[in-house]
């Protein structure tokens, strides 16, 4: 979306996971892809295939895909929780699949964190102390790891209830806890498998306002899980739509809206109201330079959906500016209530 | 064909199958009656009176077809002499010895107790009084504080304190013991495959089974109590450390890798934490089978209430018996509730609390302990109650025991001869007459219809083993005990259940119940039936149906409770009324879990019935009584092995049933 050089923190080639062979039985060619002929054997599942993807510095890439699509397995084999069947992981440079124990805690200890779907708090021990139990596995001394944890309870919101235990607090206030557990080393990487999936529909919208606010403060690299379409479409900047443990496709929500790669992907974007998602760029028509144009100009990355109000409002066409408030294009009013009421048909 | 190799037959054939089964049954039993059954399918050789150490000393021979006994005899007494084990555990007996002896010294005063004298009996009715008021409130702290006072006042303080130090010394071994092959089967899975079957021969081999070998090894004496009651209490605690620690959620494990734990930080902040729930439960277990054990171990000379308990049982003083019963109860029910409620407790991080009240508890403690220190230097009673000034009750009880034996002995005697006459005499004959072949082939083939040749095979197994080892008229005489009081415990105790489960509140108490009696050591039932019924067979079988009733009754319950509300809603919103609630929906769904309550009653009743064998019967336990008298270890385990074979037996089968019938109802 920038335009400075991206640097890739988590890359992997050729990654996967097949769950009920040995990785030494498989053949493999020279780009370490693995031949399909092992699919036919009883009681193999692949997990995740042939998946080649880079998150760069401060991107927040969201893995969407339905259960049963791998994504899970996909973010464990990215935090090696699970061994990967094949291919490369390199976190920062490094090759993560290479590391021994000790150099993998240690990664774990200052560079990753990771949320959980059902919160996996440990449950006797206080919000304080789950909080600052990653910080006690590093062996920081007690003053410190409090003060710090208490700065991690203030970032959530969750004052005051330092002292309780898990079971006394209601979803929201747990998954509160698990991002303040998994922020506690300030980590550069952050993982969070489906954190929100488990909320209620209320809660969950609260939690994404709450996630959008952290990230815009912090800036991680961030990979996150979810089945909800919607939520991905919110929150990313890229997505990687999974499907029987294959990418589909990656892309920003704009373009994967706009041309969907597979007719898997399709069916998620046809009922997505396209207003949430396109563009004043990308829905403007180039400017014949004879027509009239109203007043004011709306932004080339303005959603459809917070200009649409303003563009029925005009009796001529709206210019459309870059950053550079340089005209770039106009938008009719036909192309805003196309998208508004009929955009299946048009797009 | 090849599926019913495999898989057994499927459910809605299996009728068909249990009818061809039956009938092969019938066929043998009709040839039996025509004589036409040959000797060699109809009577297997049995084991001779003999013991193994005399057949092996003098080169006698053996009757039995394989001598298994035998060959465990020379296999143990290889490894006792030949390979020196004996001196290995003869060192271990000893600082075992001195372990115990250390704890008998503090809590009754001598000179490895550090020197101190005997605390005063007041002293520990403060610590049960403050530890049971900490932990849960009053009527706890009344609850020890009493039990304390009985054993004061009763005049048995001298051997509750050594029953109490043989429970402080295997104790924590079988809790170390268990948490440590816990975690380790945890970790590995192979040995997981190993260990677990093993627990299970372990869990149902007789309890004074177990005592021949390790008289053998560790002597005679108090240590030995403590090495057989520790090898009885560590399977619960090992499974339910491996329960705990296979519940826990896969992302609790992986949240803790995450935050950059090593392998034993993982183990101990994570994983044994989380656990907690199920391993104080082991905990509390461990409590209940020492207890249980301790009474046992008084057989081979283990001091204490159970050894005082034999002593009186055997002079047939019964009203100083229930005085002890009464203590051991007494003792077992507050250890259980002491260990339930710690393992409840919720802990308090209220960091902010001033010194004195964060440390509220054991300042009174202290406090009070010094009181009586200095109290009792003044009050000698405080101190000690003597003799002359004990109570006892025992001629009471006497007097109440003659004049029920006065008064109702026609009664009892009747009841006695109808249900020895009618129903235990005749199917002690049917299956003494059966020929051997056809109850193998009947077990066998309800193996291969529930479980297929896997099931058919093991259970096969099972029944040869006790057959060629030379015991199978007298197995055939426990299986009938068993089967009898398990008819029994289903016919009242089901319906008992039932009943129970209608009205929440009846449903708790019920529970409650079940629960106070199961932390009854089972020695204990013994003392009433006696009372009641004198020392013979019948009273043997009274004392497994009372002893077995409990988990009947309970898991009735438990099952009926378990029933998902929303499935109680649809079928009263369908129209059914109680009744057809009742058939329609409720049994069926907890059938599962009543099936594993009559499981329960089944191993429980093996488990009595060897010890009830000590008021008269002609079992396989009144032999495993014979060879702990001459100390005849190949005989001894192998009658251990023949109980725990039929015990595993009858659980296999059961459980098999059990699993297919959940996931076919979809409860995992």
């Amino acid at each position: 979306m920038t335009t400075e050089p991206l640097q890739p923190v988590i890359r992997c080639h050729a990654l996967y996971k097949i769950f009920g062979v040995n990785s030494d039985q498989l053949e493999k060619n020279n780009q370490g892809l693995i031949d399909p002929s092992y699919k036919k054997r009883p009681g193999v599942v692949t997990a995740v295939n042939n998946v080649s993807l880079e998150i760069n510095r401060g991107e927040l890439l969201v893995v969407m895909g339905l259960s049963g699509s791998g994504k899970s397995t996909l973010i464990r084999c990215l935090s090696r929780l699970i061994e990967s069947t094949s291919g490369t992981i390199e976190i920062e440079g490094q090759n993560l699949l290479e590391m021994n124990e000790k150099e993998l805690i240690e990664l774990r200890r200052n560079k990753m964190g990771m949320v959980f779907q059902n919160f996996a708090l440990l449950p006797h021990r206080t919000v304080l102390e789950n909080i600052a139990f990653p910080l006690q596995m590093r062996g920081i001394k007690r003053a410190a790891y409090v003060e710090r944890a208490r700065k991690m309870i203030e970032l959530v919101e969750l004052g005051g209830r330092e002292n309780s235990f898990p079971r006394e607090l209601s979803g929201g206030q747990q998954q509160r806890v698990g991002i303040a557990r998994s922020l506690a080393v300030e980590p550069d990487i952050w993982f969070l498998d489906e954190p929100f999936s488990a909320l209620d529909p209320l809660i969950r919208k609260e939690m994404q306002d709450e996630f959008l606010r952290l990230q815009s403060l912090l800036k991680k690299t961030i990979a996150f899980i979810t089945h909800d379409f919607d939520e991905a479409l919110k929150i990313a900047d890229r997505i990687a739509v999974m499907y029987e443990g294959n990418v589909e496709q990656v892309g920003t929500p704009e373009e994967i809206v706009l041309n969907p790669a597979t007719d898997y992907v399709k069916k998620f974007t046809s009922d997505v109201p396209r207003e949430k998602v396109l563009t004043a760029g990308s829905v403007m028509d180039a400017r014949d330079g004879q027509e009239n144009l109203s007043e004011k100009s709306v932004s080339v990355n303005a959603r459809v959906e917070t200009i649409a109000e303003y563009v029925l409002g005009q009796n001529n066409a709206v210019p459309v500016t870059d950053e550079h408030d340089q005209v770039i294009g106009v938008l009719h009013q036909q192309k805003v209530l196309e998208i508004l009421f009929s955009g299946k048909s048009t797009l | 064909m090849k599926e019913l190799l495999l898989k057994g037959l499927r459910p809605e054939q299996r009728f068909k199958g249990l009818l061809v089964v039956i009938a092969v049954l019938a066929v043998l039993l009709i040839g039996k009656t025509l004589n036409l059954v040959p000797d060699f399918l109809d009577e297997l050789p049995q084991h001779s009176s003999r013991s193994s150490h005399d057949i092996r000393q003098n080169n006698l021979s053996y009757e039995e077809l394989v001598p298994v006994g035998l060959m465990l005899d020379t296999g143990f007494y290889f490894l006792r002499d030949d390979l020196g084990l004996m001196h290995v555990t003869r060192f271990l007996g000893r600082s075992l010895k001195s372990l115990i002896e250390i704890f008998q010294n503090i809590l009754m005063g001598g000179r490895k107790g550090f020197g101190f004298d005997a605390p005063p009996w007041t002293a520990l009715l403060v610590i049960a009084l403050v530890t049971g008021y900490a932990l849960k409130g009053w009527r706890l702290a009344l609850l020890a504080g009493g039990t304390v006072s009985y054993f004061a006042i009763f005049g048995l303080w001298k051997y509750s304190m050594q029953t109490l130090s043989l429970l402080m010394a295997s104790v924590p071994i079988s809790i170390a013991i268990g948490l440590v092959l816990g975690i380790m089967c945890y970790r590995k899975k192979s040995l997981e495959n190993v260990l677990l079957p093993l627990l299970g021969v372990m869990q149902t081999v007789p309890h004074f089974a177990y005592l021949i070998p390790v008289f053998v090894f560790f002597g005679v004496g108090t240590q030995t109590g403590v090495i057989a009651t520790i090898i009885f209490a560590v399977p619960p605690m090992v499974r339910l450390t491996l329960l705990g620690l296979k519940k826990i959620p896969p992302e609790i494990v992986e949240a803790g890798k995450m935050s950059g734990c090593t392998s034993r930080q993982l183990m101990f902040r994570v994983q044994l934490p989380t656990a907690r729930n199920e391993i104080m439960l082991g905990v509390n277990q461990v409590i209940m089978q020492c207890l249980a054990m301790v009474v046992i171990a008084a057989f081979i000379g283990a001091d204490g209430l159970g050894f005082r308990l034999l002593n009186k049982l055997n002079t047939l003083k019964l009203g100083a018996s229930a005085e002890i019963g009464i203590a051991i109860v007494l003792l077992a029910v507050v250890l259980d509730r002491l260990s339930r409620a710690w393992a409840e407790k919720k802990r308090d991080y209220t960091a902010n609390l001033p010194l004195y009240q964060r440390y509220k508890y054991p300042i009174i403690l202290v406090s009070l302990l010094t009181i009586t220190y200095i109290a009792s230097s003044y009050f000698p009673v405080l101190y000690k109650i003597s003799k002359n000034l004990d109570i006892t009750f025992a001629p009471q009880w006497d007097g109440l025991i003659d004049w029920v034996v006065v008064n109702f002995d026609a009664e009892i005697e009747g009841f006695r001869y109808f249900v020895i006459g009618n129903l235990l005499s005749p199917m002690r004959d049917a299956l003494l007459f059966a020929p051997f072949i056809s109850v193998m082939l009947f077990v066998a083939g309800i193996g291969l219809l529930l479980g297929g040749y896997y099931s058919a095979l093991l259970t096969l197994a099972f029944l040869v083993f006790i057959g060629m080892a030379g015991w199978w008229d007298r197995a055939m005489i426990t299986a009938y005990m068993v089967l009898f009081a398990t008819f029994i415990c289903i016919v009242i105790g089901i319906p008992l259940g039932i009943w129970s489960a209608i009205k929440v509140k009846r449903a708790k108490t019920a529970l409650f119940w079940c629960d106070t009696f199961q932390t009854f050591p089972s020695f204990i039932y013994i003392i009433p039936v006696i009372m009641l019924f004198q020392v013979n067979d019948f009273s043997a079988i009274m004392c497994v149906i009372l002893y077995s009733m409990v988990p009947a009754v309970r898991y009735t319950i438990e099952g009926l409770k378990s029933v998902p509300v929303d499935l109680h809603e649809a079928v009263t919103m369908a129209g059914c009324n109680k009744r057809q609630r009742l058939f329609q929906l409720e049994l069926p769904l907890a059938l599962p879990h009543i099936m594993l309550g009559v499981n329960q009653t089944v191993m429980f009743a093996f488990s009595m019935v060897i010890i009830a064998a000590w008021v008269g019967t002609i079992d396989l336990g009144q032999a495993i009584f014979g060879s702990l008298s001459e100390s005849d270890i190949g005989k001894g385990v192998t009658l251990g092995l023949c109980v725990s074979f039929m015990a595993l037996l009858v659980d296999h089968l059961i459980n098999r049933w059990v699993r297919e019938r959940r996931a076919l109802l979809g409860m995992g």
